[in-house]
């Protein structure tokens, strides 16, 4: 038999269905490339092969009486910020080593109510903050792909760091990750595959560690734009857990799919460009216009004037919102507790000083600043009016356009330990899919075609809110058009 | 608004994070290139703009006020630091 890991989504729930292979069998293959390549590519922080062989059994023993869910059998990887019953979860801090939690996420519940099987869970930026995977308390991830001009290893991007390298190098069908800035889409540029952002309230953030709730959603990172179609039906559901979850019908976005583009007006805006863009990724912007007027779009020019504006204002609201909400972790209830302390209050501070790492007590400390008495209104009140005149932005160019096309990211994936030294170039990864957050807007990166490097580099599609479907539909087409099928090169 | 290493050690022990006195003036000097890039915001006009807290365009939902969940306390306390008898065991409070 073929080697079922390069399997899609689809075609392995098709498959499995079928009965041309059982869900152990390619679960054992999936746990066997873990085995092999977890040490290079330190893409899952915690395999859970018993656990999943469990899982695939009973899978197979649902499929042998014809029954089963959308996914039934389908081994995936979770992003280790999604609580699983029973199975440690971290969010890649040493603060919550050793947290095990007694109650299940409900993006994760949605995946085994539908017959998936967890494979185990996956690595991570710490607190989901950080471009690099480089944050995390377990490491960075390395990038399956290996540019054509240097051996260093690259990174996979983040913070869905882990996800998309698992998914990239085989070692998932698919996975769960989740996208605050650019969390999903950037990471999923990087590694040549496909990262979806629904709007915001789609994705219950229930058993979600919590990083900037405002802005945090669940997504999937697959090797297709049908398989994240399918894998985001299933983790969306309106939840009365989540106070901001959104009670709206979760269409089957895989019947966008195929559907032609004919007369949709596609968004180019003039603001997305930046400094020091690589000309690639330029070009292959205008070949995705080309594309999509090549199969009977109009291409529109917009103005979204206040894009540049966006990173800045994430930077206040996000450490703001970090700031209020990672102080749960006190050393009191769970989570590290230093051994020794003076008082109480420096057993907080000892707690925190020692659990958190440096980028996540940069950002809380930062968020603390901008919240405090005398620079509340300068900083933080100033940033969410900020954040209204972005959304404002989209609002004004919806009557002219139906979606709006983008680069996914600046560049193409770097190597680990290249952007450590400033922080605010690290940020900057996130300038092309912060927006989408700060307005609560579907997004998607597709993988589109393979700078001089050899790197693959992704383009962004961006839809109005709850209009999943067409992004879906300008993204299949994109898919279509480019017709990208490199994988990385196997040297793990 | 150049943040120095006083409002450092005064903001690092509002976040709780006890940060070793040779670290402030570095972490002055991260804080002020960050705080200088955002300073381009007072570049917007943001004159009678509504601040944005929320994406979400519908009015919080209200449930009804009855106990949906609770009994639970092997649940609570099983990832606590120290606990015993059913409580939280935390460091004497009042000297």
């Amino acid at each position: 038999m073929s080697d079922l890991t390069k399997l899609t989504l689809k075609a392995a729930v098709d498959g499995l269905k079928a009965r041309d292979f059982s869900s152990e069998e390619i679960t054992r293959a999936f746990l066997a490339n873990i085995e092999t390549a977890n040490p290079r590519l330190n893409a899952y922080v915690l395999p859970t092969a018993d656990k999943a062989l469990d899982m695939a059994r009973a899978a197979d023993a649902r499929l042998a009486k014809g029954e089963g869910g959308p996914l039934e059998g389908a081994p995936l990887g979770v992003k280790d910020l999604f609580c699983t019953d029973g199975v440690q979860t971290t969010a890649g801090s040493n603060m919550l080593k050793g947290f095990v939690p007694p109650y299940e996420s409900t993006v994760t519940a949605n995946l085994w109510r539908d017959g998936a099987v967890m494979l185990g869970k996956l690595n991570m930026d710490e607190f989901a903050m950080g471009s690099s995977n480089e944050t995390s308390a377990f490491g960075p991830v390395v990038n399956p792909w290996k540019s054509g001009v240097s051996n260093a290893d690259l990174t996979p991007g983040g913070s869905s760091g882990g996800s998309a390298s698992a998914v990239a190098g085989d070692l998932c069908l698919a996975a769960t990750a989740s996208d605050t800035g650019g969390s999903i889409r950037q990471p999923a540029a990087f590694t040549g595959t496909v990262g979806v952002k629904p709007t915001y309230g789609r994705a219950s953030r229930f058993g979600m560690v919590a990083f900037a709730s405002s802005l945090d959603q669940a997504g999937p990172i697959t090797k297709t734009v049908e398989d994240a179609a399918i894998l985001l039906r299933s983790m969306c559901s309106f939840d009365p857990k989540d106070s901001t979850s959104l009670d709206v019908e979760t269409p089957d976005w895989s019947q966008s799919l195929g559907k032609s583009v004919k007369g949709l007006r596609i968004g180019i805006p003039n603001e997305y460009v930046v400094d020091g863009m690589p000309a690639e990724q330029m070009e292959l912007w205008e070949k995705g216009q080309a594309w999509l007027r090549e199969a009977g779009a109009e291409i529109v020019e917009i103005s979204l004037p206040h894009t540049k504006y966006a990173l800045p204002a994430y930077y206040i609201i996000a450490p703001a919102e970090a700031s209020s909400n990672l102080a749960r972790y006190d050393g009191m209830r769970f989570g590290h507790r230093a051994a020794e302390a003076k008082s109480l209050t420096d057993l907080y501070e000892t707690s925190r000083a020692e659990g958190f790492g440096k980028e996540v007590q940069r950002r809380l400390t930062i968020g603390a600043y901008v919240l405090s008495a005398g620079f509340y209104d300068a900083y933080y009140v100033r940033a969410l009016k900020v954040r209204r005149r972005i959304a404002e932005d989209f609002d004004k160019v919806w009557d002219r356009v139906d979606a709006i096309l983008t680069p996914s990211t600046p560049s193409a994936a770097f190597a680990i330990g290249d952007r450590q030294i400033d922080p605010v170039t690290m940020y900057l990864n996130d300038v092309f899919t912060v927006t989408a957050n700060l307005a609560g807007l579907p997004g998607i990166s597709v993988p589109a075609g393979l700078d001089k490097a050899g790197l693959p580099l992704g383009l962004q599609v961006i839809g109005k809110a709850l209009d999943e479907a067409t992004v879906f539909q300008v993204a299949g087409a994109l898919e279509d058009a480019a017709g990208f099928v490199a994988r990385p090169e196997k040297w793990w | 608004m150049a943040v120095d290493v006083a409002t450092v050690r005064r903001v690092a022990h509002l976040a709780r994070i006890k940060t070793p006195e040779e670290r402030l003036e570095p972490l002055a000097q991260e804080l002020n290139g960050i705080l200088a890039w955002i300073e381009q915001l007072n570049e917007v006009d943001v004159e009678g703009v509504e601040p944005m807290t929320s994406n979400v365009h519908q009015p919080l939902r209200l449930r009804d006020d009855v106990v949906t969940d609770g009994n639970k306390v092997a649940d609570v306390l099983s990832n606590a630091p120290k606990s015993a008898d059913g409580f939280f065991v935390v460091p004497k409070v009042v000297e």
